[in-house]
């Protein structure tokens, strides 16, 4: 069964492999523990039961709320013993410890007591209740009678965003906010106020909670004080919710997710755990930007425009119908970076691979290709974002990370810290003594050098920046590698590629960061150069490479014939198109683009789908299973969380509807065999069939898995509004899982399989810890996913001599700026992500500016674009270089190299976020 | 760095003695306490604006800052009267009648604890150890130490300070 052959990742993230063992005997019986890891982790790991707070397995111990209380025992003959907080002390060989001793269970209990004076009795109201970590220790610990009397402190709670809800009452001092918020995704904006039982988390004043990673908040807080906005308004207790694992769709880091659903509503997303990829923490575009699903502009039925241009919804048989009589012939196939590899290769199946093109732009689609060839010559291993962390210096070159992949960005946060763990390990402070660590190392930061066009989140952290357009960045990149390894081309020489060929040369473990947003292949020839310098000095030197969306990978190991300019003049030449889930225009200029015989498959009503000669409604990544493909080259599969209304099917059930009309017919009866095709009929892809188990296998018992948790209620009457008869569950023949909440999700299944975590007694997300190897580690059956090119042999050849420096003559640099909140185009249809989404914008240096004749706020003209934008003023852009931000809603599309400017007396700046939109979601 | 508008709350001596701290110093945000002692010193207390303006000032957030200076209740983020009585509420002063003389103080000057005078003259306060315990109970007015304190001294001691 393909389930035995998952692959399953070496328990190495916390370099365990050389962690001697521990003999510790817990409450009568000998474990063996990891010895040096503090208590706490050592016995979760063991999966006993130990109530905690404060401590978070991704950010270790700092012992503030007293909770993980155990007695430690001097020796046998030692009856009374001491007690200790499990999470500050270390596990050391023949240790004699209890959990289950009166004398730490009533203290335990005692804490939760005078934790809970001051936490109001909301539970029924609050968002939070049960899934409530604090709910859980509550009654693990056994205090249920409640003495204090007394009045509680009560707290004005304060505006944090359209992402996070803010209930102060509930806190219970265990610091793991600020933690997460500032000391691990380096947030200013949320503190922690005042002193003893008068402790206030939240901003200085009302206000949007700035980090990019501020979502993680409602994990992280272990009861109701951070809560998820956009699902509190939909609200739905985790009990009643089906959810399914997947694959976070808005870009192409493939953090693994858990979407949940009621009512046919996409309720929320919240982290699924995967050990090598995102850990603990999503960002907040993943976490809000799924409400796409949801949006009032979604596909239902197919549609065919009728002689009066309007569309006809007249069944999915006559359009079908239709869409054959009108592809009998050559047809136009373009794919999709945001549809699934198994849509994508159906189509070029369909079309044939010479009038298959992956739907990028071509510069895109060169840049894809490029990264691919670097990826292909191989010669290192391609980081994990674990691998990331480890990373012990940094070079970033010509990417935003923040904005493109923002949990590398996040993992790039931790690498830096990496000579502050050096300096503890040194001083005997163990890596999980969070305050230890912190207070020792202080300032202490590992070389990070950054260079990019334009000003980015993460220059706060960098040892020196660097900026200049793509050509430039990539001629500072080939003198970086020519300074490590002489026999490497030359590039710019100046301090700052001086300065990071001596740093990333002194590394152990140097990694630089590209990625494809500038479009430029010198940009990551100029990246692998670095590597490739690093290795030739034994270095474990490696390059990420990151993409902007979620199966641009994908579809650049598809591959395909046709490029998408000579694909849009055939069609502009009248030849009939199949286009799967692209907007067009958001690629091409308007003018290049004739959808009059396009037939458009899509989830939402983009300009291209408005456009098209008939419309099939597609399955959104929340309502089929399918496979992306991340920056890794990781194939990651997400499966379906609940049945769509309407017509709505998955693209390749569409197409292999069209494909039997057509000559070319395939045949694939359900997603496996689909995969299995994709598999075997591409180069490069074998490794495909591993990625999951098949629709047969069978959890413990000979059952399947259930998508929802065992109190899912009201079953029977939750459709009542619509029919009073309790309709049929719907039947999964592709998936091991089940729409039901009868079968088994005990955590020993493979780990693509785990639709949500849930343990008797953990009822909160903290239960994870019960479905891996050891806490921090692979998921118990293994991390998901499977690499597709994985090739550290070799020592490739360089690439030979950096592009010129381009000219400005008369004209500005453009370059390309992506946003986290906006770029995105799903997320650009989710209302709490539009809310935070900018006005379309371009950056300018002063200089510029002052010439141009226009201020901060003002707008310019860009006259090849034909558009206006809003004008940011910075010092840190280089001078005669225009950054223009790209994706976001209404914003022009950048399509040269080089621009024209001149002032906009007339703009008016427009809002972001349209708040008719918000109101609705 | 700073943006002038939002130093120029701050007054030319204070900021000569905050940057005199911070010349001390490793790092600009370590004068921190120091800064915000010195705007106390000038000024009575520490607002929001001279708070924005420190956090400039040294080159830190907003929250951050504010976060010290509510940890520490020798920090006021309001305006005080002229000068801030302490009563100390700690054991030996609880042991020694402190509830009592607390409540004789509140009767005396007309207002409970957190509270000021209307004629700005005396902001009375809690505070949890004075270091005096052999002269339980204590109580402070300004910088002023007063121990064994009765509470038919009250009039005398208020009649003090002006």
């Amino acid at each position: 069964m393909a389930g035995q052959s998952v692959s399953r990742s070496q328990p190495s993230r916390r370099k365990r492999v050389l962690a001697s063992m521990a003999r510790v005997n817990i409450d009568g019986k000998d474990y063996e523990l990891e010895a040096g890891q503090n208590l706490l982790h050592a016995c979760l790991s063991e999966r006993l039961d130990l109530p905690y707070f404060c401590w978070h397995p991704a950010m270790g111990s700092v012992g503030s709320c007293r909770l993980c209380a155990i007695v430690e025992y001097a020796d046998e003959g030692d009856q009374r013993g001491r007690l200790q907080m499990a999470c500050t002390l270390a596990a050391r060989p023949n240790m004699r410890i209890s959990i289950q001793a009166p004398f730490a269970a009533d203290f335990r209990k005692q804490v939760i007591e005078w934790l809970m004076e001051n936490h109001p009795h909301d539970c029924p109201v609050c968002e939070e209740g049960g899934e409530c970590h604090l709910q859980d220790m509550t009654v693990m610990t056994g205090h249920s009678m409640r003495r204090y009397a007394g009045a509680k402190r009560t707290w004005r709670n304060q505006y944090l965003g359209p992402f996070v809800g803010h209930e102060m009452n509930r806190c219970i001092t265990c610091y793991r906010c600020v933690r997460f918020y500032r000391d691990y995704a380096g947030g200013e904006d949320l503190e922690a106020y005042g002193s003893r039982a008068r402790m206030f988390f939240g901003r200085q004043d009302d206000g949007v909670l700035e980090s990019e990673f501020a979502g993680n908040l409602v994990e992280v807080c272990p009861t109701g004080v951070f809560t998820d906005k956009p699902f509190s308004k939909v609200y739905t207790r985790k009990w009643d919710l089906q959810s399914a694992p997947s694959v976070c769709p808005h870009c192409a880091v493939g953090c693994n997710t858990f979407p949940a659903e009621r009512y046919g509503v996409l309720k929320r997303v919240t982290n699924r755990y995967h050990g090598e990829v995102n850990g603990y923490f999503l960002c907040d575009r993943g976490r809000f930007g799924s409400h796409f699903v949801n949006h009032e502009k979604r596909v239902r039925h197919a549609g065919v425009r009728g002689a009066d241009g309007v569309f006809e919804a007249n069944g999915a048989e006559a359009a079908l119908a239709n869409v054959a009589a009108r592809c009998a012939g050559a047809l136009v196939g373009i794919g999709s970076p945001r549809a699934s590899l198994e849509a994508n290769f159906a189509l070029k199946q369909l079309v044939g691979e010479e009038n298959y093109c992956p739907g990028v732009a071509d510069d895109e689609h060169e840049t894809l290709r490029a990264a691919l060839e670097i990826y292909r010559k191989g010669g290192f291993r391609v980081p994990s974002v674990t691998d990331v962390e480890r990373a012990d210096a940094v070079l970033i070159l010509g990417e935003d990370i923040t904005a493109t992949a923002a949990r590398v960005a996040l993992a790039v946060r931790q690498a830096v810290r990496g000579v502050a763990f050096d300096m503890a390990r040194e001083a005997g402070i163990p890596e999980w003594q969070d305050a230890g660590v912190r207070g020792h190392g202080q300032a202490a930061q590992s070389p990070l050098f950054v260079a990019t066009a334009t000003p980015t989140r993460i220059d706060e952290l960098a040892t020196a920046t660097r900026r200049g357009a793509a050509n430039d960045l990539a001629g500072a990149g080939f003198g970086i590698a020519h300074a490590i390894e002489p026999s490497f081309a030359s590039g710019t020489q100046d301090d700052f590629t001086a300065a990071a060929a001596k740093a990333l040369a002194a590394a152990e473990r140097p990694l630089v960061i590209t990625g494809c947003e500038a479009r430029s292949p010198a940009l990551l020839r100029a990246a692998a150069n670095v590597v490739w310098a690093l290795r030739k000095q034994n270095k474990k030197a490696a390059l990420v490479i990151a993409a902007s969306e979620a199966n641009s990978y994908g579809v650049a190991l598809l591959g395909g014939g046709l490029n998408l300019a000579a694909a849009l003049l055939r069609m502009r030449e009248g030849e009939p198109a199949l286009v799967l889930e692209n907007d067009l225009f958001r690629r091409v200029p308007a003018g290049d683009i004739d959808l009059a015989h396009a037939v458009v498959l899509d989830s939402l009503e983009t300009p291209t789908a408005e456009g098209a000669a008939v419309v099939l409604p597609a399955a959104t990544y929340a309502e089929q299973t399918g496979t992306f493909v991340n920056y890794e080259t990781r194939a990651q599969r997400f499966y379906q969380v609940f049945e769509p209304a309407g017509e709505v099917a998955p693209s390749w059930r569409w197409l292999a509807e069209i494909g039997k009309r057509r000559e070319r017919a395939a045949d694939w009866p359900n997603i496996d065999a689909l995969t299995a095709a994709c598999a075997n009929g591409t180069e490069g892809l074998r490794r495909l069939t591993t990625l999951a188990p098949e629709a047969g296998f069978r959890a413990r018992a000979n059952t399947r898995i259930p998508r929802q948790p065992q109190r899912y209620s009201g079953r029977t009457a939750m459709l009542a509004n619509v029919s009073v008869h309790e309709p049929k569950a719907p039947v999964d023949a592709e998936t091991p899982l089940a729409y039901s909440m009868e079968g088994e999700n005990a955590g020993d299944q493979p780990g693509a399989v785990v639709p949500y975590v849930w343990s008797p007694g953990w009822n909160s997300n903290q239960s994870v810890f019960k479905f891996q190897q050891e806490v921090g580690g692979p998921l118990a059956g293994g991390d998901p996913g499977v690499r597709l090119l994985d090739d550290e042999s070799g020592s490739p050849a360089s690439y030979g001599e950096p592009p010129a420096t381009e000219q400005r003559n008369g004209t500005f640099l453009a370059a390309r700026v992506h946003d986290v909140f906006g770029s995105d185009e799903l997320a650009g249809y989710s209302a709490p992500i539009l809310e935070r989404a900018p006005a379309p914008y371009c950056i300018l240096n002063p200089d510029d500016a002052r010439e141009l004749g226009v201020a901060d706020g003002g707008g310019v003209r860009i006259e090849e674009l034909d558009a206006s934008v809003q004008v940011r003023v910075d010092a840190d852009v280089p001078a005669g270089l225009v950054a223009v931000a790209q994706g976001l809603p209404g914003g022009p599309l950048l399509t040269s190299h080089r621009v024209r400017l001149a002032a906009d007396a007339d703009f008016t700046p427009r809002s972001g976020g349209d708040p008719n939109v918000i109101a609705k979601g | 760095m700073a943006e002038p508008a939002l130093i120029q709350v701050l007054s030319d001596e204070e900021l000569r003695e905050i940057e005199e701290e911070c010349s001390h110093l490793p790092d600009r945000k370590s004068a921190a306490i120091d800064a915000m002692m010195i705007v106390q010193r000038h000024r009575g207390w520490v607002s929001d604006e001279s708070l924005a303006a420190i956090a400039r000032l040294l080159g830190m957030s907003l929250e951050s800052l504010d976060s010290i200076a509510t940890f520490y209740n020798l920090i006021y983020r309001k305006p005080v009267g002229r000068h801030v009585v302490m009563v100390c509420d700690s054991v030996s002063c609880y042991v020694m009648g402190a509830d009592g003389l607390r409540k004789k103080v509140e009767e005396h000057l007309g207002i409970e604890l957190g509270e000021t005078t209307p004629d700005d003259r005396f902001t009375l306060l809690p505070i949890v150890c004075l270091g005096a315990c052999d002269r339980a109970p204590t109580m402070m007015i300004g910088d002023e130490l007063i121990g064994d304190v009765r509470s038919d001294q009250l009039a005398e001691i208020f009649g003090r300070f002006e």
